[in-house]
């Protein structure tokens, strides 16, 4: 359980989070969607603790700044927005870096398993500068996985907080990437990802929250936020949420269900 | 626990894309080739006589003659032993400092750690002789090295005092910063060299050259372990090194404490460039060249790239020397011309032929 209360982030003198409270459980998919800038980076890198801020967050009770690095890497692990490399690594060797938090000793088959759950097999020979930017993406999903690769370890649960996922990434793979977050909350684990894509957000998540501004205009079920006017009101333009044929708001419900099925016909 | 945890499982069928096997198989080489420089450099020069039956004498227990003696062990030994700490700190510091700045092309030189160095001894050899006998008495023979390491020391404090806020070392402060002192060092030792009279001209220039000729017991004793302390510090910086080629934040995610790592890897490069430039004078590419092409030959793995820099820098250091001693003999050529030399064009010629895995 991540808490976020009443904090506040500036950056180079200009407020950029207002007062906002945020939550995300444990076992959850937690999307966080708004316009740009309104802050939704900067909540995430609050809470991993790249940004000062005023106020409190708390993981699991006790306060995220009690926690060591070590401790913290054991216990989540980030994927950034855009991560370029200083020097030539191979697949291979990116993905391995995810082993660094030193969890899971040195397990050389762990990259490898990572690697083909983000549907890049066979890449671990290639530099990983070569890639298109939708499989560095990728790439780095697969190390962030390595890092915590258990959903639930000793009892508690393993967080991914994901900065825009599936920005460079072609609609199938996009979905692959959310049915590996769903997968991961739906084993016990916890997500939280920044999104722009109000239709992934709706069909994946189990909480969202909406920025404007750098305030929350407000969090819950994705039927209760992701409506015409809250959408119309944060987005600054009409929105229309389609109930349509697909009926999205029924989705949430209906998804981690029919992934189960899913997975059992497989 | 291993110095350096290289002691990978055996490759029963290692992933392709892991370079592990080739790395330790690089460091095995340039330990090897280490060694026979090492006794190339102490059989070869410019005597006129054949030391490597003498060597061979001296360790099969035998007596040598006087001469072969002083020669082997009161001029060559030292030198060769300076050779191989010079340029093992110079290697090292280059992949220290590019591992740091997340840059390829960053070293000792860019930041101004060698241009503080530097000011430090051209005001030793320059100002010197106004220090008080009593002083001069005591510090003698090591006035410019322990000048130029403080030199060396104090710009790396300072560089460091400038670009660290509230804890955090901010890499592009640091870098920017280290042009602007590069540039005031350089102008304060123009200043000098226009007061130097004729005699100091000729030491600032040879020493600005670089050489090893001055190489003894004594100063050995000086340099030998600041470099060897700075030396072992290494092996604690390589894993945060790796986590930081994904950028400081991304490393603190992998938990890896940034702050104490870079405080540990500036330290390093501080006490290993001041020692190498006080002993040594300026000796440029070795930084450079010597990562980049194990880079390219094993990966930039910094658990295996430290400890191969370092052999493979001693054993370059060793090389050059030994042309620079033989090439125009019984005369010496500054060490810095030979690898400049040797440095310049090769290094071109990897950036030709390896542009793509560069240019990203």
């Amino acid at each position: 359980m991540i808490d976020v209360q009443d904090i506040s982030v500036s950056i180079a003198g200009t407020q950029i989070l207002n007062q906002l409270s945020f939550r995300a459980g444990a076992g959850q998919v937690t999307s966080i969607v708004g316009p740009n800038g309104s802050g939704k980076t900067t909540l995430l890198k609050a809470i991993t603790g790249e940004l000062p801020y005023h106020g409190a967050i708390a993981f699991d009770g006790a306060d995220i700044r009690s926690y060591s690095s070590t401790a913290l890497a054991a216990r989540r692990a980030v994927l950034p927005q855009a991560a370029a490399l200083s020097f030539p690594f191979t697949v291979f060797e990116v993905v391995r870096l995810g082993l660094l938090s030193g969890l899971h000793g040195q397990s050389d088959d762990l990259p490898a398993r990572a690697l083909a759950h983000v549907g890049l097999a066979g890449f671990e020979g290639r530099f990983y500068h070569a890639l298109s930017g939708g499989e560095q993406q990728r790439c780095q999903l697969a190390r962030v996985l390595v890092q915590v690769w258990e959903p639930i370890r000793d009892g508690k649960s393993s967080w991914l907080l994901l900065d825009e996922p599936v920005s460079a990434l072609d609609i199938g793979h996009q979905l692959e990437v959310m049915k590996i977050a769903r997968d991961f909350a739906d084993r016990g684990g916890s997500v939280i990802a920044v999104m722009h894509d109000l239709n992934l957000t709706a069909m994946f998540s189990n909480s969202v929250a909406l920025l404007a501004k750098g305030r929350m205009v407000t969090q819950g079920r994705p039927i209760d936020v992701l409506t015409n006017s809250h959408l119309s009101a944060a987005y600054r333009c009409d929105v229309r949420v389609n109930e349509a044929p697909a009926a999205i708001h029924c989705l949430p419900y209906l998804l981690p269900h029919m992934a189960s099925v899913r997975r059992a016909a497989e | 626990m291993a110095l350096f945890d290289i002691s990978v499982a055996p490759a029963a069928r290692r992933p392709i894309g892991d370079r592990r096997d080739r790395a330790v198989q690089a460091i095995w080489a340039s330990a090897i080739l280490l060694a026979v420089m090492a006794v190339a450099s102490l059989t070869v020069g410019a005597s006129g006589t054949s030391l490597f039956g003498a060597l061979l004498d001296w360790a099969g227990g035998q007596g040598i003659g006087l001469r072969e003696r002083v020669i082997l062990f009161d001029i060559r030994a030292p030198r060769m032993l300076m050779g191989v700490l010079v340029g093992a700190s110079l290697a090292v510091s280059g992949a220290v400092m590019q591992g740091l700045f997340r840059n390829p092309l960053a070293d000792p030189g860019l930041v101004g750690v060698s241009a503080g160095a530097g000011l430090g001894a051209i005001l030793a050899i320059v100002l010197g002789g106004l220090l008080p006998a009593s002083i001069a008495a005591i510090t003698g023979m090591y006035t410019v090295p322990v000048a130029a390491f403080l030199g060396g020391w104090l710009t790396t404090m300072l560089l460091y005092k400038v670009a660290t806020r509230g804890g955090r070392t901010s890499v592009a402060v640091m870098l920017l910063a280290g042009i602007a002192v590069g540039a005031l060092s350089g102008a304060l030792s123009g200043v000098l060299v226009y007061m130097a009279d004729d005699a100091q001209l000729r030491d600032l220039t040879f020493w600005g050259l670089g050489s090893l000729a001055g190489a003894t017991w004594g100063k050995l004793a000086v340099a030998g372990p600041l470099i060897g302390l700075s030396l072992c510090a290494t092996p604690f910086l390589a894993k945060g090194l790796n986590g930081l080629t994904l950028g400081e934040a991304t490393a603190q995610h992998l938990g890896i404490r940034v702050q104490r790592m870079k405080n540990i890897a500036i330290l390093t490069v501080a006490g290993a460039t001041g020692a190498a430039v006080a002993v040594s004078g300026g000796i440029g590419f070795v930084g450079i060249v010597i990562p980049h092409l194990l880079r390219l030959l094993i990966g930039p793995d910094h658990r295996f790239l430290l400890p191969a820099s370092a052999l493979l820098g001693g054993s370059l250091l060793l090389l050059a020397d030994m042309i620079s001693r033989t090439i125009i003999a019984p005369a010496e050529l500054p060490i810095g011309i030979v690898t400049a030399t040797l440095g310049g064009p090769f290094f071109l010629y990897i950036l030709l032929r390896n542009r793509g895995i560069l240019d990203m």
